[in-house]
């Protein structure tokens, strides 16, 4: 397992050093911030006093190496917009993006396996059929539309929920919702198609043979069995939560770490991008190696 | 004697029907592929046959309510902000929706099989460059190469196609050299080594024929997955920019007026979900008809497949 964890970090290490450097180097060409953040009016004077005084006037081999050293302490530099430090910044935002991501996984899990478990028992069945819908909106309706539809119809038609940001419980539920149709839909084919193959195994047949009832035969002697191929697709899932719901988070005003990326590329503000771009690389990371974790748990015969 | 069994060897010879019977035997497919064509033909013909109506603005019908035929048929779904009817500028739209998606899908398609050929078949050095490639474009952030390309090329439509397919070029090297690592050790691989035959002829004769049934299938599930990622980005403002217009910037154009105009966001994601809708379906459909092992659960006439 050690072995494991020590293999998956070099390898990581080296992909996101990769990373970093292309990202460094290609965000760099989209422009100058100095032109984004001065008043329009502003005299070529002001804005070589901006570039001086953020670094952005050296040679640009010479700001890699800089950013390196700092790196090395782990200092990511100051925000731009914000004249804070950006793992500051960062860090706020993943405070919120990280509960956001928490609750639809784990909605969608619990959905998922419990839906997905009843539909594989019967085929064809009620619950096959509305598991087939939700499936095929999830797959085919853009994200930025279902949660239009949703503002127009909970927000400003019935007027149950707010339209947009945070602070109350009820801000959370369009969003959530929102999040949860694309992962759910995906991931109960997954749990449903595992199943079937499950249910078909012989132990099954003697479980009920020896008159074992239908749900505790469901839940308690073939799902553990059928939920490995799930835990895969559910940690893609996570991972695409974890890395922040660009489209979601800004139409709800949400302040995460989606809408903080899109904002700070917009914005050219270099060093909240890369702060960003590395912590969502290990919050997947840390996640990856839970996933591992939960392979050894649910199937005793994997080892590492 | 031999009259009377039926004999292993020369089984009762049922004609193959044709795949158009099949696909209408599917009656969701078979709606699936007419609203695709329908969708394609307006798509092509549309645009032309409108000239300016579409961009021809009326300030007296804006935000113009759908569903009344008082100004005339092309305002039947409603007129937008700067009072353009909507039907019209959803036909011009669905042009350069489904002109991005198709050029993204082949351009992804191409390069990705090319080098999932080459990374299946050749040595293990040069497979796992390749390999690397794929898995640094899938943890760089798409949203970053679409400003990088649109602040360094500008924006258009061909620049949004690269963007697009450079994001989608993984999913088919990766699908494309799993097959070929199963196919290039079977036996008919080896009897062509054997026979002389080379690289570039085993890869192009042998390998890519059976290959490409899979890629297919996950190249009609992509084009639903382009068509949705093209329109966020038009969304979010770093996709196509105005005066060109595709579905999702059009919804991204009505989301100032949700609470007043709703059909100005509608109709464009309606649009959006009936085509990717439709492509799902048909999708799964090929996924059985193009698999010779499955194909017999279509070919059977009164099975249902499950």
């Amino acid at each position: 397992m050690i072995k494991t964890i020590g293999q998956r970090t070099a390898s990581s290490i080296l992909s996101l050093f990769v990373l970093m450097v292309l990202v460094f180097f290609l965000s760099r060409l989209t422009g100058d911030p100095a032109v984004l953040f001065l008043p329009i009016d502003a005299t070529e004077q002001m804005k070589e006093e901006f570039r001086r005084l953020h670094g952005l006037d050296r040679p640009i081999l010479d700001q890699f190496w800089t950013y390196l050293g700092d790196l090395a302490r782990m200092d990511f530099g100051e925000s731009l917009r914000k004249a804070r430090p950006a793992l500051e910044v960062v860090l706020e935002a993943y405070t919120w993006t990280l509960p956001l991501a928490l609750i639809t996984i784990t909605l969608v899990m619990a959905a998922a396996i419990v839906l997905g478990s009843l539909a594989a028992f019967k085929v064809g069945g009620f619950f096959d059929r509305m598991v087939s819908i939700i499936s095929l909106i999830g797959a085919s309706a853009p994200d930025f539309w279902i949660a239009i539809v949703g503002i127009v119809v909970f927000s400003i038609g019935l007027g149950w929920l707010p339209t947009s940001g945070v602070g109350t419980p009820l801000h959370w539920v369009l969003p959530v919702a929102v999040l949860f149709i694309r992962p759910f839909g995906l991931v109960v084919q997954v749990v449903r198609g595992s199943m079937l193959s499950a249910l078909s195994a012989p132990y099954v047949k003697t479980a009920r043979a020896k008159g074992v009832k239908n749900l505790p035969l469901i839940f308690v002697h073939t799902l553990r069995n059928g939920l490995l191929p799930v835990i895969t697709v559910l940690g893609d899932q996570a991972a695409a939560l974890l890395n922040g719901a660009v489209v979601v988070e800004t139409i709800f005003g949400f302040p995460g770490i989606g809408k903080l990326m899109i904002d700070s590329i917009l914005q050219r503000d270099f060093n909240v991008v890369m702060a960003a771009i590395m912590v969502t690389a290990l919050a997947i990371f840390i996640m990856n190696i839970l996933i591992d974790i939960a392979y050894g748990l649910l199937d005793p015969r994997i080892r590492y | 004697m031999a009259d009377t069994i039926p004999s292993t060897d020369a089984p009762v010879v049922i004609k193959a029907p044709s795949l158009l019977s099949m696909l209408w035997r599917d009656k969701l497919a078979f709606a699936s592929a007419t609203v695709l064509l329908i969708i394609l033909a307006v798509a092509i013909i549309g645009p032309s046959a409108l000239g300016d109506l579409a961009t021809q603005q009326n300030l007296r019908g804006r935000n113009f309510p759908p569903f009344s035929l008082e100004r005339g048929w092309v305002f039947f779904l409603g007129g937008d902000s700067l009072g353009r009817p909507m039907l019209a500028r959803l036909i011009v739209a669905a042009r350069s929706t489904i002109l991005i998606a198709l050029g993204t899908v082949l351009a992804a398609m191409a390069v990705g099989t090319t080098l999932g050929l080459i990374a299946g078949y050749m040595g293990r050095t040069v497979s796992e460059v390749i390999m690397r490639l794929a898995d640094v474009i899938m943890s760089f952030p798409s949203l970053l190469i679409a400003v990088v390309v649109l602040y360094v090329l500008g924006p258009s439509i061909p620049h949004m196609i690269l963007v697009l397919a450079i994001t989608r070029i993984p999913i088919y090297l990766r699908t494309t050299r799993a097959e070929v690592l199963e196919i290039r050790e079977r036996m008919f691989v080896q009897a062509a080594i054997v026979l002389g035959a080379g690289s570039l002829r085993i890869i192009l004769r042998h390998i890519l024929p059976i290959v490409m049934p899979t890629v297919i299938t996950i190249a009609t599930l992509d084009f639903a997955f382009v068509m949705l990622a093209e329109s966020s980005l038009s969304f979010l403002g770093i996709g196509v920019q105005p005066p060109d217009i595709t579905w999702g910037l059009m919804v991204s154009q009505g989301r100032p007026y949700l609470s007043t105009a709703w059909w100005l966001a509608f109709w464009p994601g309606l649009m959006i979900v009936l085509t990717a809708l439709s492509l799902n379906l048909l999708s799964s459909w090929m996924r059985v008809a193009l698999d010779p092992a499955q194909r017999w659960r279509l070919e059977a006439r009164r099975t249902r497949d499950v």
